[in-house]
């Protein structure tokens, strides 16, 4: 056992890197949700991002380009959940449980010739003068473009759904449906667009796994973290400031077990790959007081 | 009328099955308070929504202030004055009081402008409201003013009511007249709906009368008594409840200093009810509701087990047995929400029959169902009560509501129990259908049994009651006899003020009613 061999800073740094993916998808989902939908297929959008980034970036030579087409992939799987779900009035768990599976094998297809193969170079973004400060600037300021984007998205949301009228809008549909129609707002309308930003968002965290974080491509990569990425939501009370806590701690623990399996420490590895979850799950579970939307999960029908 | 603001031309509206509406036509003159009245499916919903642009109707016209008016939207509706309060409560629990309103608007200006009309626009009106309150934590009162306030920013030229009174506190509903009375006297009409005969003579100026979605009368409620506007609405001549005289009895029903924790967070924890019942009286306990009804039911019927020596039956402390061993003993119950409470929405009538009736109707032996005998019990009570359905074998979601409702009491009282508990008998049950299950209390009554009736429509209480009592914030007020109460009086006690005091409702300002946390 070497646990000197642990950097703080390169974990400090790794960590943001880690926790990306998950809080692109839960950032998503959170809006999703916000909107009174419940899209389990987190998982499977994930990876449909993740194969069809892959793919786009490595035929193309562009992480750029993979990006983009990761967030239509997820974007256009979601709408079949959508339409299921707002026009054919199938239930949302089940549907979204299907949505899971279903990506897992269509992204397994998608990728068969592409096993193996490199993801082109996404280079890492030095950002001027911060970048420069010791300590802070390798951890903070050193990170390729997306670790920002990331960021980016979530303050919009929040912002979003704080300040504007559409957002305000949109809370008042996952609030209750019956009243939000009764004033004249289009609910279904509302909750597709919803639907489709969340694929969207899991697209592209599923494109970080195989494009920044491996960055190659390999059957069922996601290894269940759209699954925490739902987790994420529920516990951060579906406030967007809680989930990048709450993705955070998940990366960071996430990184520190690497670490810890590299350096060696005398704890079964199986204990050791288990405890992102646990922790991540038991702090949140003690922070959580929010309540749930009024509507989630349940299926508007602009009856009579 | 050539001065008319909205024509309504020959609109029909029928769903597959069932025709909402037939032929409806009348007129509203600015500033005029117009009642719409009807029973239960007379199609008086349909009607304004069609009005408010929810519905489109499959035939006929509209005109507002002299033009063509088809609005395809509640939006539409909206920008040419026309606003609506809902009868429930169209409004988002987790919201602010200012939230839900800029949702209402067509351009909303920012949070803290929004505020400030609403501030001032209550002021003038006389409805205060707080607009940075969760609506979630508000009274039904409460409630109802956002829902006002917020069609009132719109400046209406014409105002739907939705049954707006049946959650408010007498003293409540004088402040929401003094309020209408002023937007009648600054021109803006009012379409009023409701089943409230009295509160319609109070406060309406004109009457169009529907019948299974047409146009059957119109009267001057003013110059209407309340039963002929009852017989127009039915059709047919009303049946009004009779009590036989009957001497007071022995006491059945003992309830001594019962405390009972709320069993959720938005529950009322029962404080110090004291009150016995004897045999072949009916005691009425009215109030508001949230004030504690669902929970003293609930001690009562078993589902909440309290502590001992605070209920007793006939002498028998019964605090700490379940429902079962209290139905064997002779208390039964009917609790408020027939859906998912009093009955499975998803099984049949002799299912549900089943499940109450078990014990005392011998319907089980060795735990297996007797079946035979269940489906007899279920055809008992659809014919005795006078249910409208197709067989014992229908889902109890198939019933209408008034339906259901004589379904799930006429199981209860043909298990003849000694101790008869119901909170809501009538609540959305059509005008017939209430007199018939009013009427089946009193015969309960007057055959032996106590019935506590537990109710928010004082009419009913009144109309019932030996005594009379009010619960407020989970306590109860003593006993009265109905006989001689004023409606004054009976206000002051659903209101808290146990000993009467005077009242000071002039200038707008509001009694307090407790029911705000």
């Amino acid at each position: 056992m070497n646990l000197s061999a642990i950097d703080p800073i390169l974990l400090l740094a790794s960590l943001m890197v880690a926790a990306t993916p998950i809080m692109l998808a839960a950032i998503g989902e959170l809006v999703v949700e916000r909107a009174g939908v419940l899209n389990l297929g987190v998982e499977g959008m994930m990876i449909t991002g993740a194969v069809t980034g892959f793919v786009a970036a490595t035929t193309t030579g562009s992480p750029w380009l993979g990006f983009v087409s990761a967030a239509c992939g997820g974007a256009l799987l979601s709408l079949v959940f959508g339409v299921l779900t707002q026009f054919l009035l199938s239930n949302q768990v089940a549907t979204g449980l299907a949505l899971t599976l279903f990506g897992l094998g269509l992204s397994a297809l998608m990728g068969q010739g592409y096993i193996g193969i490199k993801a082109p170079a996404f280079p890492d973004w030095h950002v001027p003068l911060l970048g420069d400060i010791p300590v802070i600037g390798p951890i903070v300021f050193q990170h390729d473009p997306m670790v920002y984007v990331g960021l980016l998205i979530v303050l919009g949301v929040w912002a979003f759904l704080k300040f504007t009228q559409a957002g305000l809008v949109l809370r008042a549909v996952g609030e209750n449906h019956d009243a939000a129609h009764a004033l004249g707002y289009h609910v279904r309308r509302v909750r597709i667009l919803a639907i489709l930003f969340g694929g969207a968002c899991a697209g592209l965290g599923g494109a970080y796994l195989s494009l920044v974080r491996v960055p190659q491509w390999t059957e069922g990569m996601t290894a269940g973290a759209g699954w925490i990425a739902l987790a994420i939501v529920v516990f951060a009370s579906w406030k967007p400031e809680r989930l990048v806590l709450g993705a955070y701690l998940f990366g960071g623990v996430t990184v520190l077990q690497l670490n810890l399996q590299a350096a060696g420490v005398a704890v079964p590895v199986e204990i050791l790959s288990m405890s992102p979850y646990l922790a991540t799950i038991a702090v949140l579970v003690i922070m959580s007081a929010g309540r749930a939307p009024g509507s989630l999960g349940r299926i508007f029908h602009a009856a009579r | 009328m050539t001065d008319a603001l909205l024509t309504l031309q020959g609109l029909t509206k029928a769903y597959p099955g069932v025709v909402a509406n037939k032929d409806v036509s009348f007129s509203i003159r600015p500033g005029e308070v117009h009642a719409l009245l009807g029973e239960n499916g007379a199609g008086k919903s349909t009607l304004v929504k069609t009005i408010y642009g929810l519905v489109k109707p499959d035939s006929g016209s509209m005109t507002l202030r002299g033009e063509t008016f088809a609005p395809s939207e509640p939006r539409e509706a909206r920008a040419k004055g026309v606003a609506m309060v809902f009868q429930h409560f169209s409004l988002f629990d987790a919201l602010t009081v200012a939230e839900n309103i800029a949702l209402g608007m067509e351009n909303p200006p920012k949070q803290r402008e929004v505020a400030a009309r609403v501030t001032s626009v209550s002021a003038q009106y006389g409805l205060p409201l707080d607009p940075w309150r969760v609506v979630g934590d508000l009274s039904a009162g409460e409630r109802q003013r956002v829902e006002i306030v917020r069609c009132l920013l719109q400046d209406p030229k014409l105002l739907i009511m939705d049954e707006p009174t049946s959650v408010l506190t007498p003293q409540e509903v004088g402040i929401l007249f003094e309020t209408l009375r002023k937007l009648s006297a600054e021109g803006t009409a009012i379409l009023y709906i409701s089943h409230k005969l009295e509160e319609i003579r109070t406060i309406c100026e004109a009457a169009t009368i529907l019948r299974l979605g047409e146009v059957v009368g119109t009267c001057d409620p003013r110059e209407t008594s309340a039963r002929a506007m009852a017989e127009m609405m039915v059709g047919q001549v009303l049946h009004v409840p009779e009590r036989a005289a009957k001497p007071a009895g022995e006491v059945v029903l003992e309830i001594t200093g019962l405390n009972a924790p709320a069993p959720h967070r938005f529950g009322t924890s029962l404080k110090d009810v004291t009150v016995t019942v004897r045999t072949g009286e009916v005691l009425g306990i009215g109030g508001v509701a949230g004030n504690g009804q669902d929970e003293l039911v609930a001690a009562l019927s078993g589902e909440v087990r309290v502590k001992p020596g605070m209920v007793a039956l006939k002498g028998r402390d019964i605090g700490h047995l379940p429902a079962n061993a209290r139905r064997a003993l002779g208390l039964l119950a009917a609790p408020e929400e027939r859906m998912g409470h009093a009955a499975a929405p998803d099984m049949t009538l002799t299912e549900n029959a089943v499940m109450t009736a078990a014990t005392r109707e011998n319907l089980t032996s060795r735990g297996f169902l007797d079946w035979g005998r269940a489906r007899a019990f279920a055809n008992r009570v659809i014919a005795d009560f006078d249910v409208r359905t197709p067989g014992p074998d229908n889902a109890a979601r198939s019933l209408s509501g008034g339906n259901l409702q004589k379904f799930v009491i006429g199981r209860e009282i043909l298990q003849k129990p000694d101790v008869f508990v119901v909170n809501q008998p009538t609540w959305g049950v059509d005008a017939s259908a209430a007199a018939a299950i009013r009427q089946a209390l009193l015969d309960l009554a007057s055959a032996g049994a106590a019935v506590v009736c537990i109710s928010q429509d004082l009419d009913e209480l009144m109309e019932v009651s030996d005594r009379f009592c009010a619960l407020n914030s989970g306590r109860l007020s003593d006993p009265r006899p109905a006989q001689g109460l004023t409606v004054e009086e009976i206000g002051l006690m659903l209101g808290g003020a146990h000993d009467l005091e005077v009242a000071h409702v002039e200038g707008g300002t509001p009694l307090q009613t407790g029911t705000a946390p």
